[in-house]
């Protein structure tokens, strides 16, 4: 079990620095790096200007060496232009002598944001946090309600609960998040359309609407009229998977020898189900919990930019959108990151909850 | 001219769809009729969920080939006074050979929602099962091997595979189709006056667009190696309609000057081939590992046939059933991420009729003028419903088997 956790995190740790190396690769394309010398100096900057604009910050050096400054084992070299010391250690309000050699990501150090004008780990770690509660909601909904679906539709196989449950299951697997928020959106948040208007003329509604279309208030105060929609509409999404491979997962365990004993034995059904089968059809139905999490990452990134609720995946959009190197790259560290470790997890997890899979 | 009522609107869209609708009948009542002939196939007929499913992607289908017929308006054209009107609103203006209504409305630019959806769906039916077919050739030409002779084969590629994987899709879209990473590169002058760009969809599509030349031409040389003249008409076929395609598919530079793809098309598709892949290699290797123990593999081993021969032509045809369920499941996926890049703004000109960009384009008046985003979203879905159901029936029937 040791060697088998220490192979996985070896493998992890590779696949994480060659992915941060892709995504740094392509963030600091000679097109993105004239689009940030002509946004932070200059617009009407010539060819040749934005060229030493670039080799003063040392952005023309061999990818690899730049990498290694980015991560940290190198130093970062110090070029001093008209007096003034430009390296990538350097912060407003801070002397040339208190600059460091060393400041990547190892030292903790993500850069500097040119859009939010803030250091990149700060903005990251605030808007994680945002992310973070709509993540916890979106689980707190999804998985139960996944789960109960699965295992309704798994313990009687062919039944007719088990067809109208699976059709459900699929329908919400075609309906990505841009769809289900858009009709969300008309149906419950529109003073003109769907059910808000007539719910208010009933005077069942006080205010307009029955819930907000947007989440932008949500960051500093979570309501339930400003944040059911997002979060129904990524669980949404998400629910049909987990239901539909807790169902097979229910499903093969219910043909399980043991439980036709158990029958023979005149258990209950509520029994079988509960007491015997539950366990055991659960342990499938984990891995694709955790595996659902990174899947969970592009519907955060839509969810939030439907809604306008600005969390992390409003900042990838935020700094993709306007070149912000440093943050796009801290934004993709993160969310490589959450992936390789939900990954982990789920192997892991897998082996330590299925006693007949010890690694061999 | 009064505004047309819900019942109305309903009766003529029906009538705009009787193309459609002829379509389906004789294609129902054809396969209705020979189902016990047709295999897999004719079996879907059995199964009510399957054939819902088929229903609705027949219907898209369809719609896609018929969509100049169908089309009241055209997908660009803009009427005066037409902006953001609710649906059944009489054309202001209009002339006697002119539609007299926008049925579904106009959108924030007074352009007919219906006319675009219908236009929507020849484009993403064009993309999305090419954009899967191409997958599907990367990842069979790589995973067969992979799963059959495993060893250092299989751990790199595996390796390359969980890269992919790990990578967050809509990272890699922001990453990989911008207007900049279009430009990063070298221009290089090739043949016909043309000039290609070394930048990263260029290379990735030079990659990609081998793989179908390749996995044909190791088909036919591995079955046919031992009857020369066959084989030479059909490597010499393929090589030359293979090299004709990719040179106007990957290079844009058709010597003929019929094929071509845009290179915002391109910078998609590549991107959108390149995300499914992998997923595709894993399955495929699975099944690999799985069918290579079958007695048949062990008699053709023992026959003293080469690997690739096994390969193609006694362990692929084996495991179609679970490919055609996951192909139809795919083309769901890959709509649902073209709708996905149209959604974020990426790709694709602002002013395409796809579904993802209509979606986008309307959700900024959502809560006022709900119909120029609705519209395309319940399209979007019925056609991947459509595709879930008809790959749920495909695999609940194969499994009787």
């Amino acid at each position: 079990m040791g060697r088998f956790i220490l192979r996985r995190t070896g493998v992890m740790l590779l696949t994480a620095l060659c992915l941060t190396f892709i995504v740094f690769f392509m963030t600091n394309l000679y097109p993105n790096l004239e689009k940030l010398a002509k946004t932070e100096g200059n617009m009407r900057m010539t060819d040749e200007q934005v060229e030493s604009w670039l080799v003063n910050r040392g952005y023309t050096q061999n990818v690899f060496l730049k990498y290694g400054q980015w991560l940290g084992v190198m130093p970062s070299p110090k070029i001093e232009v008209d007096g003034e010391i430009h390296t990538r250690c350097s912060r407003p309000g801070v002397p040339d002598e208190e600059i460091g050699n060393y400041c990547g990501v190892l030292q903790g150090n993500f850069g500097f944001s040119t859009v939010f004008k803030g250091e990149v780990s700060d903005i990251i770690a605030k808007r994680l946090a945002l992310t973070g509660w709509l993540m916890l909601f979106v689980l707190i909904v999804m998985v139960p309600m996944a789960l109960v679906i699965g295992i309704l539709a798994g313990m009687r196989e062919g039944s007719r609960t088990d067809r109208s449950l699976s059709t459900f299951a699929i329908a919400t697997t075609a309906t990505p998040e841009y769809v289900s928020g858009v009709i969300f959106v008309v149906l419950f948040a529109s003073s003109r359309t769907g059910l808000s208007p007539i719910l208010h003329e009933w005077g069942w509604i006080e205010k307009k609407t029955l819930f907000k279309g947007l989440a932008s208030t949500a960051a500093n105060d979570i309501t339930f009229a400003n944040f059911t929609l997002p979060v129904m509409a990524l669980a949404l999404y998400g629910v049909g998977y987990i239901a539909r491979m807790t169902r097979a997962s229910m499903a093969e365990v219910m043909t399980a020898q043991y439980i036709r004993t158990a029958r023979l034995k005149g258990v209950s059904f509520r029994n079988i189900v509960l007491k015997h089968a539950l366990r055991n059809a659960l342990i499938a139905p984990f891995t694709v919990i955790m595996l659902q999490i990174p899947w969970l990452l592009t519907g955060v990134v839509i969810v939030e930019t439907l809604f306008n609720y600005k969390g992390f995946g409003w900042t990838l959009v935020q700094a993709a959108g306007n070149n912000d190197i440093e943050l796009l790259l801290g934004v993709s560290v993160v969310a490589v990151l959450v992936v390789l470790v939900t990954q982990l997890i789920s192997d892991i997890g897998y082996v330590f909850l299925n006693p007949r899979i010890r690694v061999s | 001219m009064e505004p047309l009522t819900s019942l109305q609107i309903v009766g003529y869209v029906f009538m705009q769809f009787i193309p459609v609708w002829v379509g389906m009948l004789v294609i129902f009542a054809l396969s209705i009729m020979t189902k016990n002939k047709t295999g897999l196939y004719g079996k879907l007929f059995d199964s009510p969920i399957g054939m819902v499913g088929f229903a609705l992607v027949l219907f898209w289908v369809l719609t896609a080939i018929f969509a100049d017929a169908i089309m009241t308006h055209a997908a660009l054209e803009t009427a005066s006074g037409m902006k953001n009107k609710l649906p059944g609103t009489p054309l202001r203006g209009a002339t006697e050979g002119d539609f007299q209504w926008y049925l579904f409305g106009g959108d924030n630019l007074a352009r007919d929602v219906f006319s675009r959806m219908v236009a929507g769906s020849r484009i993403v039916l064009i993309i999305a099962p090419a954009a899967t077919l191409f997958a599907f050739m990367v990842g069979i030409t790589l995973g067969l091997p992979a799963g059959y002779f495993g060893g250092r084969t299989d751990t790199v590629l595996s390796f390359l595979a969980n890269l992919v994987l790990a990578f967050p899709v809509i990272l890699l879209f922001y990453l990989l189709v911008t207007p900049e990473i279009r430009a990063a590169g070298a221009e290089i002058r090739i043949w016909g006056g043309n000039t290609w760009v070394t930048s990263i969809p260029n290379i990735l599509a030079a990659i990609l667009f081998l793989f179908p030349i390749l996995f044909l031409l190791i088909l036919f040389q591995s079955r046919f190696f031992t009857r020369p003249m066959l084989r030479n008409i059909l490597i010499a076929g393929t090589l030359l309609a293979g090299a004709w395609m990719y040179s106007g598919l990957a290079f844009n530079a058709d010597p003929l000057g019929l094929l071509g793809m845009d290179p915002n098309l391109l910078n998609i598709f590549v991107s959108v081939v390149f995300v499914n892949s992998p997923t595709v290699f894993r399955i495929v290797r699975g099944l690999a590992l799985d069918i290579q123990t079958r007695d048949y593999v062990a008699a053709a081993q023992t026959r003293g046939e080469g690997p690739w021969y096994i390969m193609l032509w006694e362990i692929l045809p084996n495991a179609r059933g679970p490919l055609i369920v996951d192909f139809c499941l795919r083309i769901g996926y890959t709509t649902i991420l073209l709708g996905t890049l149209g959604f974020f703004g990426l790709g694709l000109s602002p002013e395409s009729p796809d579904w993802g960009s209509t979606i986008n384009e309307g959700r900024k008046l959502l809560t006022l003028y709900p119909h120029p985003a609705l519209i395309p979203a319940l399209a979007l879905m019925s056609m991947v419903l459509g595709l879930n159901l008809l790959a749920d029936g495909l695999r609940e029937q194969s499994l009787k088997d």
